[in-house]
C-alpha cells in the first residue's frame, strides 16, 4: 500500500488537467471536450478501483493498520512544519470506491443529456473540475487540503447551478447556493484556526492526538469548535436551517443535481463529520454530538414531510436528498459511524439513478412538472424499470441497497437514542410514501398532457441507469447484518462493517457504541415500507390521476399548503436575516457615502486650497526673489555701464589709480 | 660723482610728466609722445642702477636695449593706428573716439 499511495494524488490531479485542457483547448470542439472528461473521469476511476481492490484483498490487515500516507508539500512554521498530503484508510477507499463510480456513470449520462446545448464543453470543464474537487476531498490527510477542496466544490457548485446563466432564476439559485454555504464555510473555517491553534497542526491524525488535551484543559472551547466544524456539514449538506439552498439548486442541469447535488457534493458534510468524528467523541458526555443527531433527526423528518406536497419532479428528489442526509448525519449523531458511511454510499447510487433517471423523464417529456405526466412506463421502459429499483430502494425494501443501510441506521437508533428511532422510522414510511406518489404520478395511468409525445432516451443515457440500477440493487448485500440468520455469514458476515470499524481504534477516547443486531426493528422498518407504499399505492396508483384531476392529498386543508410551501422557511428568512442584512448593507453604504466619501473629497478640497496657496507662494516669493536678482543686477548694470566711456584715456586714469592703490596695499602688507 | 638720487628723480618727474601727457592731451599724437616719455624715463632709471649699482653686469643696458626697441616698435603701431583712426573717423582727438561707449 505504501507504494500505491504515490499514485493517489494523480487521481484528483487528471480531471484538473483535463478542466484546464478543455477550458482552454477544446472550447469549440464539443465532442472532444466530452470525450476528454470521460477519459479522465474513467482514469481516476481506474486508479481508484486498484486501490479499493488492494485494500480489499489485504484485509482484514488493512482495517487494522493506521492509514498510509503520502506527503506532497512540507511548509515550515517556525519550530514545527504544516505537513499537507493524502492519505489512504478505510474511510478514503470506501469513497474511492463510490464517488469515481457515480462520477463516471454521471460523465457518461451528460454526454446525451446535455447534447445540443451551445455552451457543452464549458459543462464539461465545469464538471471536471468538481471531480477534482471531490475527490481532492477524499483522499486529503489534512484539514487545510480537505478544505481546498471544499471550497473548489462549492464554486462549481454556483458555477452549474447557475450555468444557464441567462435564466433569472438560475442565476439566484447559483448565489443562493454559494451564499447559504459560505455561512458554513466561514463555520468551517473558525473550527479549522482553532484547531490549527490548539493543536498545531492540521493532519487529521495531530489533531486528532492534540484535542485530547484541549478536552481536558478547555472543554468549552473543544465543544465550540466542534460545533463549528459540523456547521460547515450544516451548510454544505443541507441541513435545517441551512438547507433552502438546495430545492433552489435543481435549477442547475439534471446532471449536476444528479452528481453535486445527491452523490457527492452535499455528501462532502457527511465525510466531513464522518472524517472528524474523533473531535465530536472526545468530550466525555459528547454533547456536541447531542447537536449532530438533533439536527439530523429533525432534518430528516421535516424535508421528508415537504417532499409530499411537490409537483416538480427535481423538488421531490432534492427534499428526498436532504432528509437522507439528515439520516446520515443523525446517524453520526449517535455513534453509527459505520452506519452512516454505508447510507452514504448506497445513497449516491440511487439518487444519482433517481435524479439521473428524472432527468431522463424531463428529457423525453420536457416538463418537471409531475402533473402533466403520466403513463410513461409504456412509453419509457428503461427509464421505468431503473427509476422504480431506485424508488424501491430508497424506500427501504429488501433486498435493496436502501434497506440495508437504512435500517443499520434505525437499528443503531433505536439502542442509542429512541426520539432519534421515532422520527427516522416515521420518515421512512413518509419516504416510502412520496416515492410512490412520484413513481405513480410520473409513470402509472395514462398521459395527462395530450400534447407531450414522450419518447425513450438514447443508450448514452439509459445504460448508465441501468448500471447505477444494479450498484442500488447489489451493494446493500456488503452490509447485511452478520447475526441475521442465513444471509449474514453467507455474505462474509458484514464486510462493510468490518471494513470501517476499527477507523478510529487508534484514538483510545473514541468509543463507538456496538449494537447488535434487532430482528423487531427490522421488521418494523419493513412494515414502514409497505405501509408507505401502500399508501401511496392506495391514493395514486389504484386508480391513476386523470387529467385535471387535482391531487388528492389537498383534502389536507391548511397542512397541505404549508407543506406545499416549505414551511414558509425561504419566506422567514427573507423577512428577517435577508431584510436585516440588506439594511446593515444599506447603513454601511450611507456611512460609506455619506461620511468616508464626505471625508475623501474634503481631504481632495483642502489639498486644491493649499497647493492654490503654495502656487501663489511659488509665484510671488520664489519668482520673487529670481526675478529680484535678475532685476538687481540689471539695475546695478544701469548705472555701472557709465565707466565704460569709450575714451581711452579715462580707462587709463582707472588704470593709474588701481596700480597706484595695490602698489600701497603691498607696500603694507 | 652725482648722487644717484639726482637721476631717479629726474626720471620720477619725466615720468610724471609723460604720465599726465598720456592722460591728459587731446590729440592722439600727444599721448603717443607722453608714452615715449614714459618709457624714455624708465630707460632712465635703468641705466641710473646699472651704473651705481652693479656696473660689471651688462643686464642693465641689455634691458634698457630693449625697452627702446620695444618703445619703436610699439610708436610705429601706435601711428599706424593713428592713421587708420584719422581715415575713419577724420579726427586725431582721443575724446571723440568712443565707439566703445556704452
Amino acid at each position: 500500500m505504501e507504494d500505491l499511495v504515490k499514485i493517489v494524488p494523480l487521481i484528483p490531479l487528471v480531471p484538473l488537467l483535463t478542466f484546464a485542457i478543455i477550458a482552454i483547448y477544446a472550447r469549440r470542439y464539443h465532442k472532444v471536450s466530452s470525450y476528454l472528461a470521460v477519459a479522465a473521469i474513467f482514469i481516476s476511476w481506474l486508479l481508484s478501483m486498484v486501490i479499493v481492490f488492494n485494500a480489499v484483498v489485504q484485509m482484514p490487515h488493512f482495517a487494522e493498520e493506521p492509514a498510509v500516507h503520502l506527503t506532497l508539500l512540507r511548509i515550515p512554521t517556525g519550530a514545527t512544519t504544516l505537513d499537507i498530503g493524502m492519505q489512504i484508510d478505510p474511510l478514503t477507499v470506501a469513497l474511492l470506491f463510490m464517488v469515481p463510480t457515480v462520477c463516471l456513470m454521471i460523465f457518461i449520462y451528460s454526454m446525451g443529456y446535455m447534447e445540443g446545448d451551445p455552451l457543452y464543453s464549458r459543462f464539461f470543464a465545469y464538471i471536471c473540475l468538481f471531480a477534482t474537487g471531490m475527490l481532492g476531498l477524499v483522499v486529503a490527510d489534512n484539514l487545510l487540503l480537505l478544505f481546498v477542496s471544499w471550497e473548489v466544490m462549492g464554486l462549481c457548485s454556483y458555477l452549474l447551478i447557475g450555468f444557464w446563466y441567462e435564466k433569472p432564476s438560475a442565476m439566484w439559485a447559483g448565489l443562493k447556493a454559494f451564499i447559504t454555504t459560505r455561512i458554513g464555510d466561514v463555520l468551517l473555517m473558525l473550527g479549522m484556526v482553532i484547531l490549527y491553534s490548539q493543536t498545531g497542526a492540521l493532519r487529521f491524525e495531530t489533531v486528532f492526538a492534540g484535542v485530547e488535551h484541549l478536552a481536558e484543559t478547555n472543554p468549552t472551547l473543544m465543544y465550540i469548535t466542534a460545533l463549528l466544524v459540523f456547521g460547515g456539514a450544516v451548510g454544505k449538506s443541507a441541513q435545517f436551517p441551512l438547507h433552502v439552498w438546495l430545492p433552489d439548486a435543481m435549477e442547475g442541469p439534471t446532471p449536476v443535481s444528479a452528481l453535486i447535488h445527491a452523490a457527492t457534493m452535499v455528501a462532502a458534510g457527511v465525510f466531513l463529520v464522518a472524517r472528524m468524528l474523533p473531535i465530536f467523541l472526545v468530550l466525555s458526555g459528547m454533547p456536541a454530538l447531542a447537536w449532530v443527531a438533533a439536527i439530523g433527526a429533525i432534518t430528516a423528518f421535516f424535508a421528508s414531510t415537504v417532499a409530499i406536497a411537490q409537483d416538480d419532479i427535481k423538488r421531490v428528489l432534492a427534499y428526498s436528498t436532504i432528509s437522507q442526509l439528515g439520516y446520515m448525519i443523525m446517524a453520526l449523531g449517535i455513534g453509527g459511524f459505520v452506519a452512516a458511511v454505508f447510507h452514504l454510499i448506497t445513497h449516491a447510487f440511487f439518487k444519482a439513478l433517481l435524479f439521473l433517471g428524472s432527468g431522463s423523464v424531463i428529457h423525453g417529456v420536457g416538463t418537471n412538472d409531475m402533473m402533466e405526466m403520466g403513463g410513461l412506463r409504456k412509453k419509457m421502459p428503461y427509464t421505468f424499470w431503473t427509476f422504480l429499483v431506485g424508488m424501491l430502494a430508497l424506500a427501504g425494501v429488501p433486498p435493496l441497497a436502501g434497506f440495508w443501510s437504512k435500517d443499520e441506521i434505525l437499528a443503531v437508533a433505536f439502542v442509542q437514542n429512541p426520539v432519534v428511532w421515532v422520527m427516522g422510522t416515521l420518515a421512512a414510511f413518509i419516504t416510502a410514501f412520496y416515492m410512490t406518489r412520484q413513481v405513480c404520478l410520473t409513470f402509472a395511468g395514462q398521459p395527462r398532457n395530450k400534447e407531450i409525445h414522450a419518447h425513450e432516451s438514447p443508450p448514452v443515457m439509459y445504460v448508465p441507469l441501468i448500471l447505477l440500477a444494479v450498484g442500488a440493487a447489489l451493494l446493500g448485500l456488503l452490509g447485511v447484518p452478520a447475526e441475521l440468520p442465513v444471509l449474514g455469514p453467507l455474505l462474509g458476515n458484514n464486510p462493510f462493517h468490518h471494513f470501517l470499524a476499527e477507523q478510529f481504534s487508534h484514538w483510545h477516547y473514541a468509543h463507538l457504541p456496538h449494537v447488535g443486531f434487532n430482528g423487531s426493528v427490522m421488521l418494523i422498518s419493513i412494515a414502514m415500507a409497505g405501509l408507505g407504499i401502500g399508501l401511496g399505492y392506495l391514493l395514486y396508483g389504484r386508480k391513476p390521476l386523470e387529467e385535471g384531476q387535482r391531487d388528492p392529498l389537498e383534502r389536507l386543508g391548511v397542512i397541505w399548503t404549508l407543506l406545499r410551501n416549505k414551511y414558509y422557511i425561504d419566506e422567514i428568512y427573507r423577512a428577517t436575516v435577508i431584510r436585516a442584512a440588506i439594511g446593515l448593507a444599506d447603513v454601511l453604504f450611507r456611512f460609506d457615502l455619506g461620511i468616508i466619501d464626505t471625508i475623501v473629497n474634503l481631504v481632495g478640497k483642502l489639498t486644491e486650497r493649499w497647493a492654490y496657496v503654495s502656487g501663489l507662494f511659488d509665484t510671488y516669493v520664489i519668482d520673487g526673489i529670481v526675478n529680484g536678482v535678475g532685476r538687481v543686477t540689471s539695475a546695478v548694470g544701469e548705472e555701472l555701464r557709465y565707466i565704460q566711456t569709450g575714451r581711452v584715456q579715462n580707462y587709463m586714469v582707472i588704470v593709474v589709480i588701481s596700480v597706484v592703490l595695490l602698489m600701497g596695499v603691498f607696500l603694507y602688507m | 660723482m652725482i648722487p644717484l638720487s639726482w637721476y631717479l628723480i629726474v626720471a620720477a618727474i619725466l615720468f610724471c610728466i609723460g604720465l599726465y601727457g598720456a592722460l591728459a592731451r587731446r590729440n592722439a599724437i600727444g599721448v603717443l609722445m607722453g608714452i615715449e616719455l614714459m618709457l624714455n624715463a624708465v630707460n632712465i632709471n635703468l641705466i641710473a642702477f646699472w651704473r651705481y649699482i652693479t656696473p660689471d653686469i651688462l643686464t642693465g643696458q641689455v634691458f634698457a636695449v630693449f625697452v627702446i626697441t620695444v618703445a619703436a616698435a610699439e610708436a610705429a603701431i601706435g601711428l599706424a593706428l593713428i592713421i587708420s583712426i584719422f581715415r575713419n573717423r577724420q579726427t586725431v582727438v582721443v575724446e571723440d573716439v568712443d565707439m566703445m561707449k556704452f
